[in-house]
C-alpha cells in the first residue's frame, strides 16, 4: 500500500511556484500553464462566457422574432446576430465545451502525470480563443456570411481558420493522451468510458475540421481576390456550413454522452456489463465525423412521394446508405450506450446525485435533438430552410451543456478541491431541462409550420408568437441557469469545507489521489488491474 | 493522506512523439484530401459548362515533375536518417538530415520557380486563387517539414542522434507529404 502526501501547494512549493504570489505572476503562471487541469478549466471558462453571449443573443433574437423585427436592433444587422448566434452555439459552445473537460479530465483517468504535449493543447486553447474574437469582431463589423464589408469577410474567414486549427491541435493532443499515457495495466479495454469518449470525439475532429481549413483556405483566397469561384460572400455557407449543423455537431456532443455513460455504473454502483459493447456504442456516434467527406445535408428516400417507388433502386440506395450512416447511426451509438446502461443498472438500487441528474437529462435532450436531426434532412418533409433545424441545434448543444455541468460537478473535488452543493445543483438541473425544451422544442412544430430560419419576420397558421415567445423563454432560462451554476461554483470555492478523495464512491483511477489532484496528478504511477481500479482498491481494503 | 493504488513502475515510452505526428498527419490528409475533393468538383462543373481548366494559364510540368521526384527522394534521405540513428551513427544522421533540409528548400525554390513561369495574377478569373490556395496550402506543408527538420536536427547535433522516435516520426511527416503532394501532382498538375 502506498500513501501519497503530495498537495498541490507542496508541490508548487517543489518546483519553485509561490502559494503567495503577486497577481501578475499568477496570472502569469496561469496562462502559460501546462497543467492539463487549468488548461482545460480555460477552455470550460471560455465556453461558459460564450455560452451565456450566445443564449443572451438568443433572447435578444427571440424578442425580435416575438415583435417581428426592429425592435431592439437595427434589421441590416439581423443576419450578422443569427450567424453569430450559430457560431456562438457550436464554435463558442458546443466544441469547447467537449475539447475543454476532455483535457481537465483524461489524463487523470488514464493514471497519467499530465497530458501528451500540454504546450500543442494550451496553443490550441489560445488559437481558438483568438480565432473567437476575430470571428466576433468580424461579425460585429458587417462581416459574415453575405456580409457587406468585404475585409470583415475576410476576417471571419481567417478567424475560423484559426479556431479550427487551435481545435485540431487540442484534439491531436487528447487523442495522443489516451493512445500513449495510459498507466500500466490500463489497455484500451480498460480505458474509462469518458476517456474513450473524448478519444473518438479527437479523432472526428481530426477527420472533419481539416476539411473545413481547406475549404475555408479556398473560400478566403476566392473572396480575397477575384469573388468568380464560390459565390462571394452569399456562397460561403454553401461550403463551411455542414460543419455547424447535424450530423457534424453530434461528434462534438460525443463528450456528453461519455460523462453520462461514466456516471451510469457509479450511480448504480455496479461494474460496466458489456463494456466493449458500450465502446462501441460511442464510437458509432462518432461515424457521424464522416460527413464532413459527404457534405450530404438533403437526402432522397426510396419512400419519397406516393409509396415505394421501385425506379432507379440503385440511385435510391446510395441516398439511403450516406443518410443511414450518418443520421441513424449516431442514434443507434446512444441507444446502445443507453440500454447497456439500464442492463448495468438492473436490479440495483441508484443513488441519484446530482451529476448523474445533470448528465442524465442531458443526453436525453441530444437524444431527442439527433431524432429530430433524422427528420430534418428527408427531402420530402420540407423541412429545410425553417426553424426546424434550429431546434436540433439547439436540443444538441444545450444538452451538451447540461451535461458537461454535470461532468465538471462530478470532477470538480479533483480540478478545484470543492464540491458543488447536491441539492441546489439537482433543482438548477431541472431548470437546465425546462430551458433546452422550451428553447428547441417549439421550433420543432414551428419547422413543420415552415417558419423561415434565420429571419424575425414569419407568416403562418398556428400560434406562431406562442412558439416564438417560448423559445424566448427558453433562451432566458438558459442564460440563468448557466449564471446561477457560475454562482454555485463560486459559492462552492470560497466554503472551507472540502470533499473527500472519492465523495462518489467511484469507480475509475482519478478517485484514488488526492483531492484536488497535484500538478502531476499521481505521486507515483498507479498499476492497473481492472477497468474499475478504485473498486478493487476498495475491495481490497474490505476486512475479509 | 489518502490511501492509494500501489505504485507501479515508470511507464514504458509508448512513441509519444510518433503517435502525435502520425495523428497530425492524418489530420493533414484530410486537409489536402478535402481540398482536392473541391477542387475536382469545381473542375468537373468548368468542364461540364464547356470551359478550359485552366483557361489560359500554362503550367511548368517539368518543374512540377521535379518536384515530385525531390519529395520522393527526400523521404529515401529521411529513411536513411531512421537507419543511421539505429546505429548510432550520428555522423550519417547530420549528413541526411542535411540533404533532407536541402531537398526541401529544392522543393520550395522549384515552386517559387513555377509560380514565376506562369506568370498567373491572383485576381485574373477563379483558377488562379484555387491554384495558389492549394499549392500555397502544400507549400506550407513543406515548410513545416523543413522547421521539424530543423528540430530534429538541433537534437541530433546537440548529442541526441540515437534519438530513433523523433527520427522515425520526422520520416513518417515526409512520407505523408510525398503522398499528398502526388495528390496534389496529379489533379493539379497532370489532369489539371
Amino acid at each position: 500500500m502506498t500513501t501519497i502526501e503530495s498537495s498541490p501547494d507542496a508541490v508548487g512549493a517543489a518546483r519553485g511556484e509561490s502559494a503567495i504570489g503577486s497577481f501578475p505572476v499568477a496570472l502569469a503562471a496561469w496562462l502559460t500553464s501546462t497543467d492539463h487541469k487549468r488548461i482545460g478549466r480555460m477552455f470550460l471558462g471560455g465556453s461558459f462566457v460564450g455560452l451565456a453571449a450566445t443564449a443572451a443573443l438568443g433572447l435578444v433574437l427571440g424578442i425580435e422574432r416575438v415583435d417581428g423585427g426592429d425592435v431592439l436592433i437595427d434589421s441590416g444587422a439581423i443576419p450578422q446576430l443569427f450567424q453569430l448566434y450559430r457560431f456562438g452555439l457550436v464554435s463558442a459552445t458546443l466544441i469547447p465545451l467537449g475539447i475543454g473537460l476532455s483535457i481537465a479530465v483524461v489524463p487523470l483517468q488514464l493514471g497519467a502525470r499530465s497530458l501528451a504535449f500540454p504546450r500543442l493543447a494550451l496553443a490550441g486553447f489560445y488559437g481558438w480563443l483568438a480565432g473567437l474574437v476575430l470571428l466576433v469582431v468580424g461579425l460585429a463589423n458587417n462581416g459574415g456570411i453575405g456580409g457587406g464589408d468585404a475585409d470583415m469577410v475576410d476576417l471571419f474567414l481567417a478567424g475560423h481558420v484559426l479556431m479550427a486549427i487551435g481545435l485540431i491541435a487540442a484534439a491531436v493532443s487528447i487523442a495522443t493522451s489516451v493512445l500513449t499515457t495510459r498507466a500500466p495495466g490500463m489497455s484500451m479495454r480498460r480505458v474509462p468510458l469518458f476517456s474513450w469518449s473524448a478519444l473518438i470525439t479527437a479523432i472526428g475532429a481530426l477527420l472533419s475540421l481539416p476539411v473545413l481549413v481547406g475549404a475555408l483556405v479556398f473560400l478566403f483566397v476566392d473572396h480575397r481576390n477575384a469573388r468568380v469561384v464560390f459565390g462571394g460572400n452569399v456562397g460561403i455557407g454553401d461550403w463551411i456550413g455542414w460543419a455547424f449543423t447535424q450530423p457534424a455537431t453530434y461528434v462534438f456532443a460525443l463528450p456528453a454522452v461519455g460523462v453520462a455513460a461514466e456516471l451510469l455504473p457509479v450511480t448504480f454502483g455496479r461494474r460496466q456489463v458489456m463494456r466493449g459493447v458500450v465502446y462501441t456504442g460511442l464510437a458509432l456516434v462518432g461515424v457521424a465525423a464522416l460527413s464532413a467527406v459527404t457534405q450530404q445535408n438533403v437526402h432522397s428516400l426510396p419512400w419519397s412521394g406516393s409509396g415505394l417507388d421501385t425506379d432507379e433502386l440503385g440511385t435510391k440506395f446510395d441516398d439511403f446508405v450516406p443518410f443511414a450512416l450518418f443520421n441513424l447511426l449516431p442514434v443507434l451509438g446512444v441507444l446502445i450506450v443507453m440500454a447497456i446502461g439500464a442492463l448495468t443498472a438492473k436490479g440495483a438500487r441508484p443513488s441519484i446525485t446530482s451529476p448523474f441528474l445533470f448528465s442524465f437529462l442531458g443526453v436525453g435532450m441530444i437524444l431527442v435533438g439527433m431524432l429530430g436531426g433524422v427528420l430534418y434532412p428527408i427531402d420530402d418533409l420540407g423541412l429545410q430552410g425553417t426553424v426546424f433545424e434550429e431546434g436540433v441545434l439547439v436540443y444538441v448543444v444545450y444538452g451538451t451543456v447540461l451535461s458537461v455541468m454535470g461532468g465538471v460537478v462530478y470532477w470538480a473535488p479533483k480540478l478545484w478541491g470543492r464540491a458543488f452543493p447536491d441539492k441546489p445543483v439537482m433543482g438548477l438541473a431541472g431548470l437546465g431541462l425546462i430551458a433546452t425544451v422550451l428553447a428547441s422544442l417549439p421550433y420543432y412544430a414551428a419547422g413543420f409550420a415552415d417558419q423561415p430560419a434565420a429571419s424575425p419576420t414569419y407568416e403562418y397558421g398556428g400560434p406562431a408568437e406562442l412558439w416564438n415567445a417560448l423559445v424566448l423563454l427558453g433562451h432566458a432560462l438558459m442564460l440563468l441557469t448557466v449564471l446561477a451554476f457560475a454562482g454555485l461554483g463560486a459559492k462552492a470555492l470560497r466554503r472551507d469545507d472540502r470533499p473527500g478523495d472519492d465523495p462518489w464512491d467511484a469507480q475509475t483511477v482519478e478517485w484514488t489521489t488526492t483531492s484536488p489532484a497535484p500538478f502531476d496528478n499521481y505521486a507515483e504511477v498507479p498499476v492497473i488491474s481492472s477497468a474499475e481500479p478504485a473498486l478493487d482498491r476498495k475491495a481490497s481494503e474490505q476486512p475479509s | 493522506m489518502t490511501l492509494a493504488l500501489p505504485a507501479g513502475p515508470t511507464p514504458a515510452p509508448r512513441r509519444q512523439i510518433f503517435v502525435g505526428t502520425a495523428l497530425a498527419c492524418v489530420a493533414g490528409t484530410m486537409l489536402i484530401g478535402g481540398q482536392l475533393a473541391i477542387w475536382a468538383l469545381i473542375r468537373d462543373r468548368a468542364v461540364e459548362a464547356g470551359e478550359r481548366f485552366p483557361a489560359k494559364f500554362e503550367i511548368p510540368e517539368v518543374a512540377s515533375n521535379v518536384m515530385l521526384m525531390t519529395l520522393y527522394a527526400l523521404c529515401l534521405f529521411a529513411q536513411w536518417t531512421v537507419w543511421s540513428a539505429k546505429r548510432g551513427d550520428r555522423m550519417h544522421v547530420g549528413l541526411s538530415l542535411g540533404i533532407v533540409g536541402l531537398m526541401g528548400v529544392a522543393f520550395v525554390n522549384a515552386q517559387a520557380y513555377v509560380y514565376h513561369r506562369m506568370e498567373m495574377p491572383i485576381a485574373d478569373g477563379g483558377y488562379p486563387g484555387m491554384f495558389y490556395a492549394i499549392t500555397g496550402t502544400m507549400l506550407a506543408l513543406v515548410i513545416i517539414g523543413l522547421v521539424f527538420t530543423a528540430i530534429t536536427a538541433f537534437r541530433a547535433l546537440g548529442g541526441r542522434s540515437g534519438e530513433l522516435e523523433l527520427v522515425a516520426s520526422h520520416a513518417l511527416y515526409w512520407y505523408f507529404v510525398a503522398a499528398a503532394f502526388s495528390g496534389v501532382w496529379f489533379l493539379v498538375y497532370v489532369t489539371k
